[in-house]
């Protein structure tokens, strides 16, 4: 049941790297970015050498190739997270657009002054500011789920914000910085029982943990395939077949209309009605290596093996005199640990770790009001995925004594 | 990239010499690097010839950032504006010693932007300040 992680790590070329100073890669910044194995890197290379034309339109034999390689993809990755029907599946760029094509298509739509949008204080920036955004123009209210000490959310505080009936809870599946990981079903069971609609940003879930879509009964779900050993360049809006025919188009070009006339437009059916203009393809056919090759190894054997590393990196980081790690226990988290070192700045933490190769986050990792909320401008941040060992997370710890040292 | 930690800089940024803030002032300005929320406030105090009489920064970020506030404010006092104005990135890289990639760069000139914004009576503190 355990991982070989010896095997997975020969899949990723780059981490046999080595830095300028010698030093081989340590990559702990996979909550920014997961490394990509050989067999997306390849289906990407050999969809360019053998089969690549624009899809949709073409009826040639590459055409024909390149659009069964897109489409195909989109049904892997709708078995992925389990959704009903492909259709549900939208190519966007990333979670950010995903966000934003509900604020714009939908929440415009549905939307006056006055309504009500939940949101919760550990939310990254691209599920803040859209709503900013449309409460400028809207003058809509924001409403926000409070974040414990321990880094969880207040749901007594949620029911009662519930008792002025949103018209949309908009949330994270699992916080980018204190890792937690949100009672997601039970947010929506009570957000439907209020008559709110559902968005989840699972930026941060979807690479980590088994999704199903249908059982959380999520009305939108957001995801990026580069957080999830895809390319970047591509992400995914789920939506119910329902919510998605009822609302307008978002982006307007070729490829999302079924006719066009010098005046008017009639929008194409579903999922198309949404991507306008050539998409990302060789970007799909590489997120569809990427859900072949997490499926393969098994999404719980992949959370099973980050939770002992995470397990492990906390035991370990606490150990340091002076490092505050934030977020809740293991048991509540996913793989990534946050944390500051008294008297140091996290950008000097991560400048002297990546002179022994070691690669951390540093800064506000876009959740500023979540570290103004914890009293802090910025943190340092390590994160673990399935190709994360032990002995790196030992380098770390080395690392952060080092710097201890330096600033003595 | 030990030359990045540089005894000099650790030095400033733990015990810096012009921390603080001037009340009252001729001259307050203060501003982000959004890129990663260190915050630099300088205040100046100038004499009528023109000359700053005394300068301190308050704020928080990185060694680097802090460190080259540090340095600056010490580089400044006594000097006339018009000298002030014409400080650039080179005048920075010089007081601190090393060379810094275009990530760090931004933490070391925040306070030299901060500077010339207030100095310039601008409302924001821009890259072009020091380019």
């Amino acid at each position: 049941m355990t991982l070989n992680v010896n095997e997975i790590r020969k899949d990723f070329p780059i981490l046999e790297r080595h830095t300028a100073n010698g030093a081989r890669v340590v990559y702990l910044d996979s909550t920014a970015t997961s490394q990509k194995p050989l067999q997306v890197i390849e289906a990407m290379n050999e969809y360019y050498r053998r089969s690549n034309a624009n899809i949709h339109r073409g009826v040639h034999t590459l055409a024909e190739e390149a659009t069964a390689m897109y489409e195909n993809a989109r049904e892997k990755i709708a078995a992925f997270v389990h959704a009903a029907s492909p259709r549900e599946i939208i190519y966007t760029r990333n979670t950010t657009e995903s966000i934003n094509l509900v604020a714009y298509a939908w929440a415009r739509a549905n939307l006056k002054a006055g309504d009500l949008v939940i949101l919760t204080e550990m939310e990254h920036h691209s599920n803040l500011v859209p709503w900013h955004m449309l409460q400028m123009e809207r003058g809509i209210e924001l409403e926000f789920i409070p974040v414990t000490e321990d880094g969880l959310l207040d749901l007594d505080a949620y029911k009662a914000l519930l008792n002025r009936t949103p018209k949309l809870v908009s949330f994270t599946h699992m916080s980018n910085v204190l890792g937690t990981i949100n009672p997601a079903a039970e947010i929506i069971r009570l957000a439907h029982e209020a008559g709110a609609v559902t968005l989840v940003d699972g930026a941060q879930s979807v690479p980590h943990l088994k999704v199903d879509v249908q059982a959380l009964d999520a009305d939108f779900y957001a995801f990026s395939a580069h957080k999830m050993c895809g390319p970047t360049g591509i992400g995914v809006l789920y939506g119910k077949s329902a919510l998605l025919e009822a609302m307008p188009p978002f982006l307007g070009g070729g490829d999302m209309i079924k006719e066009v006339k010098l005046r008017s437009f009639r929008p194409n059916t579903l999922p198309h009605k949404y991507e306008a203009g050539t998409p990302a393809i060789a970007e799909a056919v590489g997120f569809g290596a990427a859900v072949d090759y997490l499926s393969g190894i098994g999404m719980e054997k992949i959370a099973a093996h980050e939770h002992q590393i995470t397990e492990y990196a906390l035991d370990r980081l606490v150990e340091i005199p002076g490092v505050k790690v934030f977020g809740p226990s293991a048991d509540k988290k996913g793989g990534v640990a946050a944390f500051t070192l008294d008297g140091v700045h996290p950008h000097d933490v991560a400048q002297i770790l990546d002179k022994d190769g070691i690669a951390v986050r540093a800064g506000h990792h876009c959740a500023q009001p979540l570290h103004e909320k914890f009293g802090i401008p910025a943190t340092s941040r390590a994160s673990f995925y399935l190709y994360s060992t032990k002995e790196e997370v030992d380098l770390l710890v080395n690392g952060i004594y080092k710097v201890k040292e330096m600033f003595g | 990239m030990d030359d990045l930690y540089r005894e000099v800089i650790i030095e400033h940024y733990k015990n810096p010499s012009y921390r603080g803030k001037l009340d009252p002032h001729d001259i307050s300005f203060a501003d982000n690097n959004p890129l990663c929320g260190d915050h630099i406030q300088i205040d100046l105090r100038v004499g009528k010839d023109g000359t700053v009489i005394e300068a301190l920064f308050d704020g928080h970020g990185c060694a680097i950032s802090q460190a080259s506030a540090d340095l600056l404010m010490e580089s400044i006092i006594g000097k006339p504006l018009e000298e002030v104005k014409k400080l650039s990135k080179q005048d920075i890289l010089d007081m601190l010693g090393i060379d810094l990639g275009p990530v760090r760069l931004k933490c070391a000139l925040l306070s030299l932007k901060v500077l010339k914004a207030g100095v310039y009576g601008l409302g924001e503190a821009s890259d072009d300040l020091v380019e």
